[in-house]
Formats: C-alpha cells, structure tokens, sequence
C-alpha cells in the first residue's frame, strides 16, 4: 500500500489495518508526516510537526504489537493537536508570541489519554491566538489556509485542526469549541467536527479561553471516527472539577447503527432564513429531507432568546478571557520583554511591556471588553445580565428538548470566506459563530457534518445537529445516518471532491495580520 | 497631651493621651484574621504544605498556575473551615461559590486569588471572650460578633533584596518561593465591635487570643503567629463620644503577635485621637506596624481604583455541604476554650487568679497533661510556672515549646512529686532534681541518684541527732516540755544541719515533740 493511499484512510480502517498487521503504525505515521512536509507549505496547518516522537510513539506500538501485549484498537493511529493543549515536551503557543518557546513539564489530560491509547502524535494544529477568532488570522504566526481553496479561510479558531484532517495530513485531530471552534471549521472544510457535552472531556490542560464554555472535541472526516476519538478521550477526570462522573455516551454504538426512524428533528427557528448563505441553506433544507426520508420526524421550534445570544457570549467569554490570561506576564515563563528607555523597570513595567508585544489585536480587544464588564459599578449590568440571558437560553434549549430530540441548523450561515474579508470588522467575524455558540453557552454537545457545496460557490457547507447534555450519542446517530444517505447519493465522501492540495499553485503570500503596532 | 512619635522625623505622628482618647471618643474595632490550616495537601493541588521546605520544592503546575491547569477543592479544608464556622457560632451555607478576586502581583501565579466574595462558606456568628472588669475585680465575658469565615488560598512569599528595610521600595531585585502559593487559609471577619471603649485593645488581644485557643482546640492550624501561620489585620476608628456614626477607618496590616495586637489598637487609638481633636480628617490607607516601635506608619492609600473584579470562579463548582456533613462535623467539635477552662479550673480547685495566670502563661495543655499523666493539679501548677517558666520567657519562647526543646515532659513532673510523695525527697531537694532534669541530667530519679540527693531514712541516725541536739540545749528543751511547742523550731534547724539537709523537716519536728511532750 503506497503511502499516499494510507492518508486516504479513515482513522476505523487505519485501526483495522494495523490490528491485522497489514500495516506498521511507522508507516502509517510516516505517510502523514510525508504528506505533511508535501502540503503543509500551502495549509500552513502545522504550527510545530514532531516526527521524531510520531515515529517513536509509532515504533512502540509496533513493538507491543510484536510482543503480543494487548493494544487499543485504534493503537497506532497517528493524530494531530490544537496548539492550545499543552504537550509535555513539545511546544506549546496557543497561537500567541507570548507563549513562544515555551515547553510545557506536563501533558493535558486528553493528551495523556491518546498517549495512553498509542496514538502517535504527529504535531500541533494552528489556530487563533488563544482561540479567539473564526478564521485563524488571528494567529500570531499567520493564518492556516482552506485546502479548499488556499485564498480561504479554513474556519476558527480551530482552523489548523480541521485542515489537516481535510488535507489528509492527519487522519484526524483534537480540537477545542469556545464558541463553534470545532464546527465551524468542519463545515467550512467539509470535515466533521464534535463539541462534546461540557464536562464530557476533561479540560486539565486546555489552555483556557473561556472556563465555563471551552471543550475539546473530535475534528475527523467521518462520524464513526469521531465517536471513537470521543470515546478515548472522554469521561471522568478527578484532576477537572467541571467534568461529569459518569461512562461517555454510547456514541460509537450511535454512530454505527446511525438509526433516526422515529428521531423528532427539530429546526430552531431562529438559526435559519435571513442572514444566511442561499447555498448554505438550500442544502440544509436538502439535508433535513434526507433525514425524513431516513425516517425522522420535523417539528420547528423557537428559542426567541437566541437572538441575545452573541451579545450575552460576549459578555462571559471576554469576562472569563480577561482573567484566564492574567497569568501571562512573563514573571515565570514565555515572552519577557524589557520596555524601552526605562533603566531599571519594575515587575509591574515588565509585565506591560510584555503584554502589549505578546499579545495580538484581537487578545487585547477581548482582555479590555472583560476587564470593563467586570468592573466595579458594571458587573451587573453586564457580566451579571449576561448569566441571566445564559440561563434564558439554557431553559429555552429544556423546552426545545421537550418537543425534539435533536434541534438542527446550518454550522455557520456562510461558506468559507477569502482572507482579510472580515477582518476590520470584528462584529461580522462575530457574527459567523452565531448557530454555534448558544450550545456553548448551554453546555450542550453539537456535532457538524458535511451537507456539500454551495451551488454558487462549490465550497463546502455544513449541517449542525445539537442534543440535549450527556445525550452525544445522538449526534451520532443523526450525522452518521445523513452522511450514509449523502455519500450515496454523492457516490463517495465530500471531500473526496476536493481538489488535491499538492496540486494547488502555492499562493501569494497572505498579509501578516497579527501586529503587535498599535 | 499631644507628643511625637519616635522614628524619623517624616514618619513621626502626634498621638493624644490615652485618657484623653477615651474620655473624648468611643473606639471602632474590626479584626481581620488569616489562619492557615495545616492540611496535609494545599488548597486545590495535592502539593505538601510542610512549613520551611527549600523554596519553591512544593509546587506543581496547579499552584504555579501555569497555562493549562485547573483547582480542584481540598475536601479536608473546607471540612475544617466549616469546622471553623460552627466553632465560632455561624450559619454554614447550604451553597456557596469561589470567586476569583483579581489583581497583578509576581507573588501570585495565576494573578487571581481565588477566594470566596459574597457566598462564605461561615457566616453569622459570634466568640466570647474573658476580659477585665468594667468596675471591680474579676473578669467578665465581652461578645464579638463575626461576620464571616471564608476560604481562600494563599500567596507565594516574596523577598525583596537590596533595600534598606526589607519592603519593595529600594529594592534591586525581589524572589518568590511558591512553596507558600495554595497553602489554604481561612480569613475570619469579625463585624465592628463597638462599646468596648477603653478597653478596645484587650478585647482586641482577649479576641485574638481566645480564636487562637479555639483554632489550637479544633486541630485546624499550627496558629503560630511567629510563623505566620495565623495573622491578624486591625481595622480601628473612632467616633465622638454620643455619636453612633462610624469615623474613618485605618487598616493596620500584619499585626502578628498578641501583644502586638494590644498595642497596635492603643496605638492607632492616640493617632486618630491626635489628628481628630487637632480638626483634621483620616486617611482611609493601610498602615504597617512597627514591633520595634511599636508605631504604625502609612502604608498604600486606598482609592476607588481597587478593583479586583470579583466574579464565580468558573474552574470550580459550587460548595453544598449537607446537612447531615455539617451535623456530623458539629459533633466533631471541641468544648469551647471559656467553657472548658471553667470546667478545668473546677476540677482542679485554681483561684481566678491562679487559673488566668495558667492561662496567660499557655500552661492549660501541658497542666493537662500532666494531671492526666498522674501529677496533683497543685504540683502540675507548681512546676511548669516556676524555673522552668523562667527560663522560657527568658528565651522568649512559650512554656510547652521549650520544655519540648529540653525534652522535659509531664512524666518527669510525676516521677518528681512521688519522689517527694514517697519520702525520698523534700522540696528543696526537688528542687535540685528538677535543675537537674532541666539541664538535661536526665529524670528527676537519675538527677537524684547522681547527685546523692536522699532523705535520711535511717531513723537510728535521726534520732540519735535528735538527742544530740536536745541535750546540747535544755533551755529550749524545757520551753517546749512546758508547751511552748513554736520553740521547737530552733531545734529543727540543728537537727537538719546535723543531718546535712537529708531529712525531712516534718518528720523531725514530729521526733522532737513526741520525746519532749
Ligand atoms: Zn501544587
């Protein structure tokens, strides 16, 4: 098997294959890395790639499996890591100048656990500096590109993840979903992405946007591979206070019985219609059908307070970010800069200094809005307002749930857009997380699948289904059935009709858009 | 009376006589106390919290908060903090959260504490405390009413190198152990104690010394104030005599000695006093407290611009401790220090003053102790107040640490009162033995072994000096057959100097009398 059939593979036939012993974890893994030095000079997916331990990680696998010792089944399977988790060992930037060169001593415990399972890990993924962002132009060491289309944006602020699944430079990867930073990159690069139930997967070592909305998740280009990497990466941690005691849903069980008949579908009614793309919508509606074809059942329902929404998110997750990045100020590690024409600075002048050069635009934009509403004489107006609304919106979800088992929308209202189109306006960035962000708020899983190309611009769009808490493997089960009846109808997968990456002219290169002048 | 302060010019203050204070204005008190408590772990990682560890030895990627990390709550610390709660009168919560209090500071990884804002766990309460009589003899019990107690963690430690004072001012360059970065604390806010008037600052050190008692009691903290292990901030304004309006507050940080607590209180007294009787205003500022002094100075004036942002700690879920937990910590709980040292003084027959000696001397554990050991409470009293707490106070240390230092314990007092019990010794022999054992000689049999120290028990040898002596003097021996009996002590002192001290006084004046009458 040549090796750019092996990065073809979905993560389940990979497993198959080497539990067979038809292949070797090292050659598995080195066909990823080859395809990585081949593409990833026009993805830029990649913010650090670490053969050396990928095929070490790869050779121990194949060792036990010599020596006969009892393997996960997905032992060997080669992954990639959103720089925001950190990895003992390996840098760890989370997109930013001001973690450059740091180290971390300890590994994140979702990390832990692919270790645990003998997944390689290949690298770690670009992203947003510090996951704020729907674009990955926020990232202090430039923008990942759409494999797409390489003048694209591949989504954010996980951008990296979802391109190195699409661009087949990873089998799948780790992401993490403040916001929609899972599912609105799948959707913009025709792969799947989950946000899992918060509290579905530890959060130790998740480098933290927003505490109580951020969750890693599964990027992959099927839906059984995402509930098997749900499956190794979810349950109890003890060393993660907000993580639920409890197994993980039966979501590989969901996923391969991919069964909706009887499934009540529900199309919220605020995340559909105006300010959504024609071709965005028009294969959602499309996608709907198949499900009611599949033998689903369609209710509409109304949750008027998702109108509210982006403003109450906006509220929390600057509040939340202002103080969650206190902590970098260059007293114990990463970025120390000295301010100019000072002669002996005090720790509070280095502190500043460093912040203004180590974070970008969009981090400092984020730390003022928080640290404003958080003030003394606005906390109730605006951080104390913004819960209320959060709690609105999590009982306006409740009753939703009474009357659907699933609720379902377009992942974002666009396709993927060019770079620099949203970038001097931050509201309509904004504005592209606006289906995905009430489930955060609510803590509630999200899935998104590919729904196909937009008629006018032939560029992917994505179908969002959301269940309620603890309830992941509905998602499963709603995705895998729209996938099975979309692939036949397609004749094969969605991004099996993207154009080969190598084959794209390397495009000019994208302004630098992290500035740390003012 | 108006004077200066010592110190440098720049810092010297005037203060008014103390009289004059009391008899013009009334005194509002508010005590701030930080306890650590000596949990095995620290308050949100599993770090060990072992006092005086190699800096920054006990830290890991939670207290060092670095990027990634998340707490997790010390189940032990919030069962002592209830423990703490419920010892000092308060309603615990049915649900409470941590908050983060936000500010930049090098000694605090995360650059937020996280602490608790306005859900305490304890809130609600109130401690009695013994202290002198208003009018007349004895004391009596003054209530302080506590606003809450609330966990929090604590800071690293920083040490500034290169200026003149150990503060940060003039410093070249500053270090931080995080060793001390987690380490839980409990914060107890008393409400303002109003009416204790002149009396201000011994209700102030009777508070500080009655919650340490209590917190020692509990087995929550070392409360060792030298260690820093329990410290306490003074808040102190004055109101004109008749007026129910509140003055200006002063906050005079790390007050930690009782004693210190006292005078600090008396302190800021006359320097409110001065500035209010002279028409001017105080400053809301903290203060620092000078020991060698014993002046405060002004520290950082507070300004609106204090903001730490206070929102629910969104790393930790909310606090619930059942009903049925808190009833089950309650049982937990110790006989308060007040009631037990009456029920202490009882059982042991001290006078008022005798018992407030003991407690003032920190002698209640080890009398304790010592009676459970086997001792009379008399005995117990009599040996651990006297050479040994001399020598203590002349170390500056407290009874029960030095007598750990020299290894001296309550089963030495017992060997030495059977020693003088069974005969074998009188007092001032025991006295000699109980020299002995505190340098370190041994027990008080080894020390009188060694040192030959017997009552003559041959009573041939006794009463032939009786004799001796009686014939040698038959003046007095007639005074006493004529039954002037208080004569006999002249013969007393010859017998025992014939007997080179090693007889019992008792024994040979019952001798002499039973062969003159
Ligand atoms: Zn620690």
């Amino acid at each position: 098997m040549t090796s750019a059939d092996l990065t073809r593979r979905t993560a389940a036939e990979l497993a198959d294959l080497l539990a067979s012993g038809e292949v070797s974890a090292r050659e598995v893994t080195a066909a990823h890395l080859e395809r990585t030095r081949a593409v990833d000079d026009r993805t830029h997916a990649y913010l650090h790639v670490d053969e050396e331990g990928a095929l070490a990680a790869a050779d121990e696998v194949d060792r036990k499996r010599r020596a006969g010792e009892t393997l996960h089944a997905a032992a060997g399977v080669p992954i990639a890591v959103k720089d925001v988790l950190v990895t003992r060992g390996l840098p760890t930037t989370c997109g930013s100048r001001i973690l450059e060169g740091w180290i971390p001593p300890y590994d994140a415990t979702v990390v832990r656990r692919l270790k645990d399972a003998g997944l390689p890990i290949l690298g770690k993924t670009n992203m947003d500096e510090f996951a704020m962002g729907s674009s990955t132009e926020h990232s202090a060491y430039g923008p990942t590109r759409n494999p797409w289309d390489l003048e694209r944006i591949p989504g954010g602020s996980g951008g990296g993840s979802s391109a190195v699944v699409a661009s087949h430079q990873a089998p799948w990867a780790i992401g993490t979903d403040t916001g929609g930073s899972i599912r609105q990159p799948a959707a913009v690069t025709g792969s799947v992405g989950v946000k899992p139930t918060y509290g579905g997967v530890s959060r130790y070592g998740l480098v933290a946007l927003a505490s109580s909305l951020d969750q890693a998740g599964p990027c992959t280009r099927t839906v059984l591979d995402a509930a098997l990497l749900h499956e190794i990466i979810g349950g109890h941690d003890p060393m993660d206070s907000t993580s639920i005691a409890g197994p993980v849903p039966p979501v590989v069980e969901a996923a391969r019985r991919a069964d909706v008949s009887g499934t009540r579908i529900g199309i919220v009614k605020e995340l559909s219609g105006e300010g959504f793309q024609a071709g965005v919508q028009q294969r959602f509606d499309e996608s709907v059908q198949h499900l009611v074809d599949a033998g689903a059942e369609v209710v509409e329902v109304s949750c008027p307070s998702f109108t509210y929404a982006l403003a109450t998110y906006y509220l929390i997750l600057p509040s939340e970010a202002s103080s969650n990045l206190a902590k970098f100020d260059a007293m114990r590690y990463g970025l120390r800069v000295w301010p100019e024409g000072i002669e002996d600075p005090s720790a509070e002048q280095v502190m500043a200094a460093t912040r203004d050069a180590g974070f970008g635009d969009e981090v400092k934009r984020r730390i003022i809005l928080g640290t404003y509403a958080l003030s003394s004489g606005y906390y109730d107006a605006y951080y104390g307002s913004a819960q209320k609304v959060r709690r609105l919106i999590a009982n306006e979800f409740a009753a939703a749930f009474e009357q659907a088992d699933v609720l379902v929308s377009p992942t974002a209202p666009t396709t993927a857009f060019r770079f620099g189109e949203k970038l001097d306006d931050p509201m309509a960035m904004y504005l592209n997380d606006i289906a995905t962000i009430p489930a955060n708020l609510a803590g509630i899983p999200g899935i998104s699948v590919p729904s196909g190309l937009a008629p006018e611009d032939g560029l992917p769009t994505g179908f969002q289904v959301l269940a309620p808490a603890m309830a992941d493997d509905r998602l499963y089960a709603v995705g895998a059935a729209l996938e099975a009846r979309l692939e036949a109808e397609w004749g094969g997968s969605l991004l099996g009709r993207a154009p080969d990456v190598q084959s794209l002219p390397l495009p000019a290169a994208v302004p630098a858009t992290h500035t740390t002048e003012a | 009376m108006t004077t200066m302060t010592g110190g440098t010019a720049a810092s010297a203050e005037a203060v008014l006589d103390y009289d004059e204070v009391t008899s013009a204005f009334d005194p509002v008190l508010g005590l701030e106390v930080h306890v650590e408590l000596h949990t095995a772990t620290k308050m949100f990682c599993g770090c060990p919290t072992t006092f005086g560890a190699a800096p920054n030895t006990q830290v890991c990627p939670v207290c060092l908060g670095l990027p990634g990390a998340l707490p997790v709550v010390n189940a032990v610390a919030v069962e002592s903090a209830i423990r703490i709660g419920l010892a000092l009168n308060c309603e615990i919560a049915q649900w409470c959260r941590f908050a983060r209090k936000n500010y930049f500071y090098p000694d605090m990884p995360k650059n937020f504490q996280i602490s608790q804002y306005d859900e305490p766990i304890a809130f609600n309460g109130w401690l009695d405390v013994e202290v002198p009589a208003e009018h007349g003899e004895g004391t009596e019990v003054f209530r302080v009413e506590i606003e809450r107690a609330h966990m929090e963690e604590d800071t690293g430690k920083s040490t500034h190198i290169g200026g003149l004072t150990g503060r940060i001012h003039g410093a070249t360059h500053s270090l931080v152990d995080y060793n001390r970065a987690g380490i839980p604390l409990i914060e107890i806010v008393t409400k303002p104690i109003v009416g204790a008037g002149e009396r201000a600052p011994e209700v102030a050190r009777a508070y500080v010394a009655t919650l340490r008692d209590l917190l020692k009691a509990l087995d929550v903290s070392d409360v060792k104030m030298e260690q820093g292990s329990m410290r306490c901030d003074v808040n102190l304004s004055l109101m004109p005599k008749g007026s129910s309006q509140f003055g200006t507050r002063s906050e005079t940080k790390n007050v930690n000695s009782l004693r210190s607590v006292e005078r600090a209180v008396r302190f800021e007294m006359c320097r409110h006093g001065a500035v209010l009787s002279s028409g001017g205003s105080i400053v809301q500022e903290t203060r620092h407290w000078h020991e060698d002094t014993g002046v405060t100075t002004s520290g950082r004036v507070k300004s609106d611009a204090e903001d730490y942002r206070y929102f629910p700690e969104p790393d930790l879920v909310p606090i619930a401790p059942s009903r049925e937990l808190v009833e089950e910590l309650r049982a937990t709980l110790p006989e308060p220090p007040t009631e037990r040292r009456k029920r202490l003084q009882n059982g042991w027959g001290f006078s008022d003053l005798e018992m407030r000696d003991v407690v003032n001397a920190g002698l209640v554990e080890l009398i304790e102790e010592t009676v459970a050991a086997g001792a009379s409470p008399a005995a117990a009293r009599k040996w651990w107040s006297g050479e040994i707490a001399r020598r203590a106070n002349a170390e500056g240390q407290d009874v029960p640490t030095y007598a750990g230092v020299l290894g001296v314990t309550p089963a030495h007092v017992v060997e030495l009162e059977s020693l003088i019990t069974s005969g074998r010794l009188n007092d001032s022999m025991a006295r000699q033995a109980w020299e002995g054992v505190l340098a370190g000689e041994g027990t008080p049999t080894q020390v009188a072994d060694a040192r030959g120290l017997e009552l003559v028990q041959d009573t041939g040898a006794l009463e032939a000096a009786v004799d001796e002596v009686i014939a040698a003097n038959p003046d007095i021996a007639d005074k006493i057959r004529d039954g002037k009996v208080q004569a006999v002590g002249a013969l007393i002192g010859q017998v025992m100097k014939a007997m080179k001290g090693q007889a019992d006084a008792a024994a040979v004046r019952e001798l002499i009398i039973g062969k003159l009458t």
